[in-house]
Parts: structure tokens; sequence; C-alpha cells
């Protein structure tokens, strides 16, 4: 089978999707240049350390990712809902590659969100050198592990109907304990933030205030949530499709 | 090089259960089909023609029995990509155009057919360029043909392919279906129509109640099941003499109407009108198929009851 030419089409597919144009690629830029074009010059975003166009530039660049991300469990929830899941298992596409498909897709688009957000962030003035926007990059996609298992486990255990609106408020309350509209830094909501894989998303900017970034509580977050996600992912799809 | 094998169904059961309920889809089911052969799986909705076919396809698990399709497992044939399929529900991905679409599925198996020709086959080249959203009935069931047929695959497997279809669609439909088998592929189909059974399989086997009730050339299906009614007002006659006129097999009274149930309803008519010049108000209907799986099997309903 030809790998490349069904991804090619899969990407084909995302990008005419207007639903994912806006909450992924067009909204997050609007965003920022609304909350953080205002506070240019503010150089330490609520005890951050972080100037607000980089704190924002990160923060809503992983709230597009994360969109990405999520994004690919409305397609899957939708596929199962019209049957196109069942003609996807009668022809010679595994599991594997099906997953790896939309995986695969789901970090384009996302990267594309990223180097949107990255530009829209060098025109309010962000300076980082290659090698801070090369880790920062590296933190974020390994940051996306979790929300892509995330998708494949909704995706399969939700309707094409429920799934939008429980992305959607989904999205909302992670992006806020995450610190994407204001940074958390202290209080009962830090001690929930610490614990989510949207917070070390965001984190991820901490690159620019000497290359530490995550630190071992991070990666464990991160490895953790990932572990457990994609096993509760692999157990859902198991027993959607009967397959053992 | 596997041997070109085709359909071997032996000792099928599946029984689904919904909360306290159970559903006996398949009862045990002998089903053999053999290379190159044309077979239609007729029966009335609810008789386990799905569930027989999602289990040749390796879609639902059997509880019992074994399948063997081109010689192997259903997985594996389906994974070599010997398979075409057509299900009976399922809409189409969005966002792409036909001929975007069909590209894509041709892009999973090993040995697929240029798009444009299966594009062609399916009738659907005009339509190439529009997005899949955007079809009719008629025209995402012609796609889902064209996808089924795109892996250039030894087994078709089509799950009531003609609903939703025009009859002239349906037409199309059937002579391109035929043209494929005719090329030595292995065609089974299901139905609920006992016309589409008779005019395109070289065999039918009959399914009712999860049980296959009959197997052999569609003519003999036919002459089981495919009785017509013919009703006409006729006062002050004599049933003994309705059922001597020939192709009759019952005859009833209703009031000032008779009720003829006839095997050649043809041949009935003539007789009627010559023998009873006065019948009128006539109408002859053709018996369905569920009315003719109900008197086929009607002592077993009688058990169950």
């Amino acid at each position: 089978m030809n790998r490349t030419a069904y991804i090619r089409f899969e990407l084909l597919r995302t990008v005419r999707n207007r639903r994912y144009f806006i909450l992924a690629l067009a909204f997050p830029i609007v965003l920022y240049f609304l909350i953080a074009g205002p506070n240019k010059s503010q150089n330490d975003l609520g005890g951050s350390g972080l100037s607000a166009p980089l704190y924002y530039m990160v923060g809503l660049a992983a709230f597009g990712a994360m969109n990405a991300m999520l994004s690919i469990g409305g397609r899957i929830a939708t596929e199962r809902t019209t049957g196109w899941n069942r003609q996807l298992r009668v022809t010679p596409l595994s599991a594997r590659d099906y997953f790896r498909a939309k995986i695969i897709t789901a970090y384009m688009t996302a990267l594309a969100a990223l180097g949107l957000l990255y530009i829209a962030g060098t025109a309010l003035g962000v300076r980082l050198t290659g090698g801070e926007w090369l880790s920062m990059t590296g933190l974020i996609l390994v940051g996306l592990i979790p929300f892509g298992a995330l998708a494949v486990l909704l995706g399969h255990l939700l309707t094409a109907d429920a799934i939008g609106p429980a992305m959607g408020g989904l999205v909302a309350v992670l992006a806020v304990l995450g610190g994407v509209w204001f940074p958390v830094t202290s209080g009962a909501l830090y001690d929930i933030a610490r614990v989510l894989p949207s917070y070390w998303l965001v984190q991820a900017s901490h690159v620019a205030l000497g290359g530490k970034g995550w630190g071992a509580t991070g990666w464990f977050v991160v490895a953790a949530w990932s572990v457990v996600l994609t096993l509760l992912a692999g157990r859902a799809y198991r027993r959607d499709t009967g397959r053992v | 090089m596997i041997a070109p094998a085709g359909l071997e169904l032996r000792g099928l059961v599946k029984t689904y259960r919904t909360g306290e309920r159970e559903v006996r889809a398949v009862r045990g089911i002998d089903v053999s089909v053999r290379a190159g052969e044309t077979v239609a799986l007729l029966g009335p909705n609810g008789a386990g023609k799905s569930t027989t076919i999602d289990m040749m396809l390796g879609l639902t698990r059997p509880d019992d029995g074994t399948i063997a399709v081109l010689g192997g497992t259903p997985d594996a044939a389906v994974a070599a990509g010997r398979v075409g399929v057509m299900l009976q529900t399922g809409g189409l991905i969005r966002d792409l155009t036909v001929r975007e679409l069909v590209s894509m599925m041709a892009a999973l198996y090993p040995r697929p057919l240029e798009v444009d020709r299966v594009l062609e086959l399916a009738e659907i080249n005009d339509i190439g360029d529009r997005r899949t959203q955007k079809l009719s009935g008629g025209q995402t069931q012609r796609v889902r043909f064209a996808v089924a047929l795109i892996g250039d695959p030894d087994l078709l497997v089509l799950d009531e392919p003609t609903v939703g279809m025009d009859v002239e669609s349906r037409q199309a439909f059937w002579t391109t279906m035929r043209d494929f088998a005719a090329r030595g592929r292995t065609v089974l189909f299901a139905t609920h129509y006992l016309d589409e059974a008779d005019a395109y399989a070289d065999r039918a086997v009959l399914m009712a109640r999860g049980s296959v009730v009959a197997d052999g050339p569609p003519t003999e299906i036919k002459a089981m099941v495919g009785t017509r009614t013919i009703r006409a007002t006729l006062p002050d006659v004599d049933v003994a003499e309705l059922e001597r006129l020939p192709g009759v097999t019952s005859a009833e009274l209703r009031g000032e109407s008779v009720v003829l149930v006839c095997s050649d309803s043809d041949l009935t008519i003539r007789a009627l009108l010559e023998r009873f010049p006065t019948a009128r108000d006539l109408e002859i209907a053709g018996a369905g198929l569920e009315e003719a799986f109900l008197r086929l099997t009607a002592d077993e309903t009688e058990e169950a009851a």
C-alpha cells in the first residue's frame, strides 16, 4: 500500500475542513494580537518572568496545537458514526496505519499552528536563539502526545454529536488551568494545573529563562498522562471494534 | 500463491445480547460459494444476511462455526486486499472530491485498478470533481461501488447494493456487476428483491430468521416463494371449482370476493376469465418475500409462539 498517498489525502481533507481552520489556526492568531498586542512592552507577565508577547505566543500556540490534536477525536467519532470506519476495516489498512495517518496529520496541522504563532510572535518582538526555538518546539511536540491519545480515546467513546461540545468544554478548562490566558503561579489552581498536560505545554516557553524547560515534574506528568491515556485509548478501540 | 477458492461457511452461529434479550441473529448456517460463482443471499429484513456478511468479512466474530474466505481466514483475505466490499449502511467521508476519495482508497491496495477506469465502470466519471458531501443518495451508492471495485478484488461482497438507487442506476449497476463477475470473480450479494436474485445470480441462498431455508437455482427459489394472489369480485361461485383452475394453490371466498393464491398467475387469470366471464375488479399482487417466508416457515413460527 502507498502510505504517503493515503496520508496526503488525509491532510488535504483536514486543510479543507473549516472548523479546523478556525479553531487551530485563525482563532489563536487573532486572539494573540488582541491579548499580547496591547501588552507588548510588559516584560514580566504576572510574575512568570517572561514577556507578554513570548508568554502568549506559546500559550496560544499550545491552544491551537491542542485543538489540532484533539480534532482527530472528532474525525474518528464521525467516521465511526457514518460507518466509514467499517468500510476501512474491510480494506488492507491496518489499525496501526489508520492511527498513524491520523496522528501524523494532527502533528502536521499542529506544526502549522505553531509556525503561524511563531511568526506572529516575532512580529511583536519575540527574540529567541535558534536553540531555544528548537527546544521549545521539541517540548511542545512531546507535550502533545497525551492529547493525541485523548483524542483517540474520546473518538471511540463518544458519538459524532456529543464529541463537539465535550471537546469544546474540555479545551476551555484545560486552557484556563494550563495558563493559556494568564499565568497560573500560586494557590489551589496552581496545584491542579501542575498535574495537567496542558500546563506543561504552556510551560515550554520557560526555555527562554535559561534552558531548563520542564524539569523532572514536567517530564513525569507528561509521561504519566501519555501512558495512561494510550492504554485507555487502546482499550476503547478494542472494545469498540471487537478486535483483540 | 493461494489457490483461488470461494467461500466456505460451516455451522455459523451468532447471538447478540441487548440487555436481557437475546437475539439469535444467525442459527447455524452452512453456505458455500465456488470461485467464479455469483450467489444471492436472499431474505427479508432481519433474516441474518448482514450479520452473516459481517462475519465473513471479519467485522464480527461468530460464536461458533468456521469461515474460509478465498482459502484463508477473513482477516487474511481482507489484509491481502483480495476482497471488495459494499456494506449496507455507510456514508462517505467529506471534504474530498469523488476522484480524490477513490484515489485515497486505491492507495490502500497492493494492485489497484486505474482510478479513471473505475470511475467509468461505476458511471461516476461525470461527477469526479464533485465533493463527496454534495452527492445524491444514488450517486453515493455508485461511489461506494467504485470503492468496492478499486482494489480489483477476487471476491466482491455487496450488502443490499441497490437500496436508494433509481431504476436506471439499478440497471447500470447490475450490468457493471455482471461484467465484473464475467471476469471469473466471485460475487456474493445480499438482497431482499427476488427479482434481483433471479436476474443476476447463478444461485440463490434463501435465509429466514437466521437459518438457510433453501439453496438452489434462482428459478427454483422463485417457484417456491414467487407466488401471486389474484382477487376478483365474483358472487355465487363454488370454491372447489376455483381450486381446480390451473395454477391455483388455494382458493378462498370472502363475501362476494374470491382470493386465489397462484403459482402461475398468468395461466390462472386466462382460465378464470374464460370460465367466469362475469369476474370483475381484478387485482393481481405479488406476494412479498416476507409473506412467502412466513408461509415457508409457518410451523416453526407456531412452535416458537
